[in-house]
Protein backbone atom coordinates (compact mmCIF):
# COMPACT_ATOMS: atom_id res chain seq x y z
CA UNK A 1 0.00 0.00 0.00
CA UNK A 2 1.38 2.92 -1.02
CA UNK A 3 1.26 6.28 1.21
CA UNK A 4 -1.51 9.15 1.30
CA UNK A 5 -1.38 12.39 2.79
CA UNK A 6 -4.34 14.91 2.91
CA UNK A 7 -4.01 18.52 4.99
CA UNK A 8 -6.81 20.06 6.96
CA UNK A 9 -6.61 23.12 8.93
CA UNK A 10 -7.69 23.34 12.63
CA UNK A 11 -7.67 26.43 14.80
CA UNK A 12 -4.63 27.43 13.12
CA UNK A 13 -2.62 24.28 13.06
CA UNK A 14 -2.20 22.25 10.19
CA UNK A 15 -3.24 18.98 10.60
CA UNK A 16 -1.17 16.20 8.02
CA UNK A 17 -3.66 12.89 7.86
CA UNK A 18 -0.98 9.93 6.37
CA UNK A 19 -1.94 6.71 5.92
CA UNK A 20 -0.11 4.00 4.26
CA UNK A 21 3.65 3.23 4.47
CA UNK A 22 6.23 5.43 5.01
CA UNK A 23 9.07 3.63 3.15
CA UNK A 24 12.44 4.10 1.12
CA UNK A 25 10.87 5.75 -2.43
CA UNK A 26 7.76 7.00 -2.57
CA UNK A 27 6.13 7.40 1.12
CA UNK A 28 9.36 8.86 2.46
CA UNK A 29 8.77 11.69 -0.80
CA UNK A 30 5.49 12.10 -0.05
CA UNK A 31 5.87 12.85 3.32
CA UNK A 32 8.78 15.10 2.93
CA UNK A 33 6.92 17.14 -0.29
CA UNK A 34 4.37 17.86 1.94
CA UNK A 35 6.71 19.19 5.35
CA UNK A 36 8.19 21.72 2.36
CA UNK A 37 5.41 22.70 0.67
CA UNK A 38 3.52 23.43 3.53
CA UNK A 39 6.64 25.04 5.08
CA UNK A 40 7.02 27.07 1.90
CA UNK A 41 3.11 28.01 2.04
CA UNK A 42 4.31 29.40 5.68
CA UNK A 43 2.34 26.57 7.70
CA UNK A 44 4.89 26.18 10.58
CA UNK A 45 2.36 24.34 12.95
CA UNK A 46 1.91 21.31 11.66
CA UNK A 47 0.56 17.74 13.10
CA UNK A 48 1.30 14.65 11.75
CA UNK A 49 -1.65 11.80 12.15
CA UNK A 50 0.13 8.44 12.02
CA UNK A 51 -2.82 6.12 13.36
CA UNK A 52 -3.32 4.91 9.71
CA UNK A 53 0.55 4.32 9.00
CA UNK A 54 0.98 0.58 9.11
CA UNK A 55 4.53 0.95 8.39
CA UNK A 56 7.39 3.04 8.84
CA UNK A 57 11.68 1.95 7.63
CA UNK A 58 14.55 3.78 8.82
CA UNK A 59 14.47 5.66 6.08
CA UNK A 60 10.89 6.99 6.80
CA UNK A 61 12.29 7.19 10.51
CA UNK A 62 14.68 9.53 9.05
CA UNK A 63 11.89 11.43 7.16
CA UNK A 64 10.09 12.32 10.04
CA UNK A 65 13.21 13.19 11.62
CA UNK A 66 14.08 15.44 9.20
CA UNK A 67 10.67 17.15 9.03
CA UNK A 68 10.94 18.09 12.92
CA UNK A 69 13.99 19.81 11.86
CA UNK A 70 13.41 21.17 9.18
CA UNK A 71 10.18 22.81 10.82
CA UNK A 72 11.97 23.94 14.08
CA UNK A 73 14.65 25.26 12.06
CA UNK A 74 12.30 27.81 10.44
CA UNK A 75 10.47 28.78 14.28
CA UNK A 76 7.85 26.05 13.62
CA UNK A 77 6.64 23.14 15.79
CA UNK A 78 5.62 19.84 14.60
CA UNK A 79 4.10 17.07 16.63
CA UNK A 80 3.15 13.28 15.89
CA UNK A 81 -0.58 12.06 16.72
CA UNK A 82 -1.93 8.48 17.09
CA UNK A 83 1.31 6.50 16.81
CA UNK A 84 0.33 2.46 16.14
CA UNK A 85 2.16 0.43 18.68
CA UNK A 86 4.71 -0.69 15.53
CA UNK A 87 5.74 3.15 15.02
CA UNK A 88 5.87 3.61 19.45
CA UNK A 89 8.28 0.86 18.96
CA UNK A 90 10.67 2.18 16.43
CA UNK A 91 10.19 5.55 18.21
CA UNK A 92 11.40 4.22 21.35
CA UNK A 93 14.31 2.38 20.44
CA UNK A 94 15.81 4.67 18.66
CA UNK A 95 15.48 7.12 21.48
CA UNK A 96 13.38 9.76 19.18
CA UNK A 97 10.19 9.24 21.76
CA UNK A 98 11.66 11.59 23.81
CA UNK A 99 12.28 14.09 20.70
CA UNK A 100 9.24 14.19 19.21
CA UNK A 101 6.07 15.75 20.85
CA UNK A 102 3.51 12.79 20.53
CA UNK A 103 -0.09 12.91 21.68
CA UNK A 104 -2.66 10.60 21.64
CA UNK A 105 -5.76 12.62 20.94
CA UNK A 106 -5.84 15.29 18.34
CA UNK A 107 -7.71 18.15 20.78
CA UNK A 108 -4.83 17.85 23.25
CA UNK A 109 -2.21 17.81 20.57
CA UNK A 110 -3.92 21.10 18.65
CA UNK A 111 -4.15 23.05 22.42
CA UNK A 112 -0.60 22.08 23.08
CA UNK A 113 0.70 24.29 20.15
CA UNK A 114 1.91 27.29 21.24
CA UNK B 1 15.29 -16.06 -9.91
CA UNK B 2 14.18 -18.44 -7.22
CA UNK B 3 16.13 -21.59 -6.31
CA UNK B 4 14.82 -23.92 -3.77
CA UNK B 5 16.21 -26.40 -1.33
CA UNK B 6 14.34 -28.66 1.43
CA UNK B 7 15.93 -26.14 3.86
CA UNK B 8 16.99 -22.96 2.24
CA UNK B 9 15.81 -20.68 -0.38
CA UNK B 10 17.70 -18.33 -2.35
CA UNK B 11 17.27 -15.43 -5.04
CA UNK B 12 19.19 -13.63 -7.32
CA UNK B 13 17.52 -9.85 -7.53
CA UNK B 14 18.25 -6.34 -9.40
CA UNK B 15 19.34 -3.64 -7.37
CA UNK B 16 15.53 -1.80 -7.39
CA UNK B 17 13.38 -0.71 -4.72
CA UNK B 18 10.68 -3.51 -5.84
CA UNK B 19 13.80 -5.76 -5.11
CA UNK B 20 13.26 -4.68 -1.60
CA UNK B 21 10.15 -4.93 -1.36
CA UNK B 22 10.29 -8.45 -2.50
CA UNK B 23 12.85 -9.05 0.13
CA UNK B 24 10.59 -7.98 3.04
CA UNK B 25 7.60 -10.08 1.57
CA UNK B 26 9.56 -13.03 1.63
CA UNK B 27 11.25 -12.58 4.37
CA UNK B 28 7.51 -12.16 6.11
CA UNK B 29 6.53 -15.50 4.63
CA UNK B 30 9.84 -17.90 5.57
CA UNK B 31 9.47 -16.36 9.50
CA UNK B 32 5.75 -17.00 9.38
CA UNK B 33 6.54 -20.20 8.07
CA UNK B 34 9.42 -20.96 10.73
CA UNK B 35 7.22 -20.71 13.54
CA UNK B 36 7.62 -16.84 14.51
CA UNK B 37 4.66 -15.16 15.43
CA UNK B 38 3.56 -12.20 13.96
CA UNK B 39 5.34 -9.19 16.08
CA UNK B 40 8.88 -11.47 15.36
CA UNK B 41 8.12 -12.34 12.07
CA UNK B 42 7.71 -8.09 11.51
CA UNK B 43 11.05 -7.45 12.87
CA UNK B 44 12.60 -10.16 10.93
CA UNK B 45 11.19 -8.51 7.97
CA UNK B 46 12.30 -5.21 9.05
CA UNK B 47 15.88 -6.16 9.62
CA UNK B 48 16.16 -8.37 6.09
CA UNK B 49 14.26 -5.17 4.44
CA UNK B 50 16.80 -2.88 5.87
CA UNK B 51 19.81 -5.01 4.70
CA UNK B 52 18.56 -5.30 1.44
CA UNK B 53 18.36 -1.42 1.70
CA UNK B 54 21.98 -1.40 2.28
CA UNK B 55 23.03 -3.95 -0.46
CA UNK B 56 20.40 -1.45 -3.68
CA UNK B 57 21.65 1.68 -2.29
CA UNK B 58 24.55 2.18 -0.55
CA UNK B 59 26.25 -1.27 -1.86
CA UNK B 60 25.24 -1.58 -5.52
CA UNK B 61 24.22 2.01 -6.15
CA UNK B 62 21.05 0.71 -8.39
CA UNK B 63 23.82 -0.13 -10.90
CA UNK B 64 21.38 -2.41 -13.06
CA UNK B 65 24.71 -4.43 -13.86
CA UNK B 66 25.32 -5.52 -10.00
CA UNK B 67 22.89 -7.92 -8.05
CA UNK B 68 21.88 -8.81 -4.73
CA UNK B 69 21.49 -11.92 -3.17
CA UNK B 70 19.48 -13.08 -0.73
CA UNK B 71 19.06 -16.50 0.97
CA UNK B 72 17.09 -17.70 3.67
CA UNK B 73 18.05 -21.23 5.31
CA UNK B 74 15.72 -22.88 8.57
CA UNK B 75 18.04 -25.21 10.46
CA UNK B 76 15.33 -26.39 12.53
CA UNK B 77 16.84 -24.50 15.82
CA UNK B 78 17.59 -21.26 13.43
CA UNK B 79 16.32 -18.75 10.42
CA UNK B 80 19.58 -17.65 9.05
CA UNK B 81 19.16 -15.36 6.47
CA UNK B 82 21.72 -13.75 4.15
CA UNK B 83 22.16 -10.40 2.09
CA UNK B 84 24.89 -9.79 -0.51
CA UNK B 85 25.73 -7.32 -2.53
CA UNK B 86 28.74 -6.56 -5.21
CA UNK B 87 29.63 -3.14 -3.91
CA UNK B 88 32.59 -1.85 -2.34
CA UNK B 89 32.23 -3.11 0.72
CA UNK B 90 31.08 -2.04 3.97
CA UNK B 91 33.39 -1.84 7.10
CA UNK B 92 30.41 -2.17 9.79
CA UNK B 93 32.76 -0.63 12.62
CA UNK B 94 32.59 2.48 10.72
CA UNK B 95 29.06 3.13 10.79
CA UNK B 96 28.38 5.59 13.57
CA UNK B 97 25.98 4.94 16.59
CA UNK B 98 22.43 7.18 15.91
CA UNK B 99 21.50 7.24 19.83
CA UNK B 100 24.35 8.88 20.07
CA UNK B 101 23.81 12.69 21.28
CA UNK B 102 25.18 14.31 18.02
CA UNK B 103 23.52 11.73 15.63
CA UNK B 104 20.27 11.45 17.18
CA UNK B 105 18.98 14.48 14.88
CA UNK B 106 20.40 12.89 11.99
CA UNK B 107 18.39 11.51 8.83
CA UNK B 108 19.93 8.97 7.96
CA UNK B 109 22.37 6.12 9.30
CA UNK B 110 19.87 3.77 11.64
CA UNK B 111 19.44 0.75 9.15
CA UNK B 112 22.41 -1.12 10.53
CA UNK B 113 21.44 -0.48 13.94
CA UNK B 114 17.81 -1.79 13.58
CA UNK B 115 18.98 -4.95 12.24
CA UNK B 116 21.40 -5.41 15.41
CA UNK B 117 17.80 -4.46 17.22
CA UNK B 118 15.53 -7.09 15.87
CA UNK B 119 18.06 -9.98 14.65
CA UNK B 120 19.70 -12.26 17.59
CA UNK B 121 23.17 -12.38 15.48
CA UNK B 122 24.67 -10.41 12.71
CA UNK B 123 27.67 -11.37 11.05
CA UNK B 124 29.60 -9.38 8.28
CA UNK B 125 31.65 -10.46 5.73
CA UNK B 126 33.52 -9.00 3.45
CA UNK B 127 33.62 -10.70 -0.28
CA UNK B 128 36.14 -8.19 -2.16
CA UNK B 129 34.43 -7.30 -3.90
CA UNK B 130 31.06 -7.07 -2.24
CA UNK B 131 29.64 -7.43 1.29
CA UNK B 132 27.34 -10.06 2.93
CA UNK B 133 25.55 -9.61 5.93
CA UNK B 134 24.18 -13.39 7.60
CA UNK B 135 21.22 -12.29 10.02
CA UNK B 136 19.99 -14.67 12.38
CA UNK B 137 17.17 -15.51 14.61
CA UNK B 138 16.84 -18.20 16.90
CA UNK B 139 13.65 -20.10 16.52
CA UNK B 140 12.14 -20.11 20.16
CA UNK B 141 9.41 -22.73 21.75
CA UNK B 142 6.13 -21.49 21.47
CA UNK B 143 4.16 -20.86 24.41
CA UNK B 144 2.22 -24.21 23.99
CA UNK B 145 5.39 -25.80 23.94
CA UNK B 146 6.39 -24.04 27.16
CA UNK B 147 3.36 -25.27 28.76
CA UNK B 148 3.86 -28.37 27.58
CA UNK B 149 7.01 -28.53 28.74
CA UNK B 150 6.02 -27.52 31.83
CA UNK B 151 3.32 -30.24 32.60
Amino acid sequence: MTMKASTRQVDGITVVDLSGRITLGEGSVVLRDNVRELLAQGHKKILLNLGDVTYIDSSGIGELVSGFTSVRNQGGELKLLNLTKKVHDLLQITKLYTVFDIKDDEASAIAAFK
Amino acid sequence: MKKMTAHRVSYTLDSSLDSVNKAEEEATKMAMRSGFDEDEAGRISMAVREATVNAVLHGNHYDTNKRVSLSFENTGNELVITVQDQGAGLDPNSVADPLAPDNLLKQSGRGIFLIRAFMDEVRFRNLEPGTEITLIKRVHATTSDHKEASQ
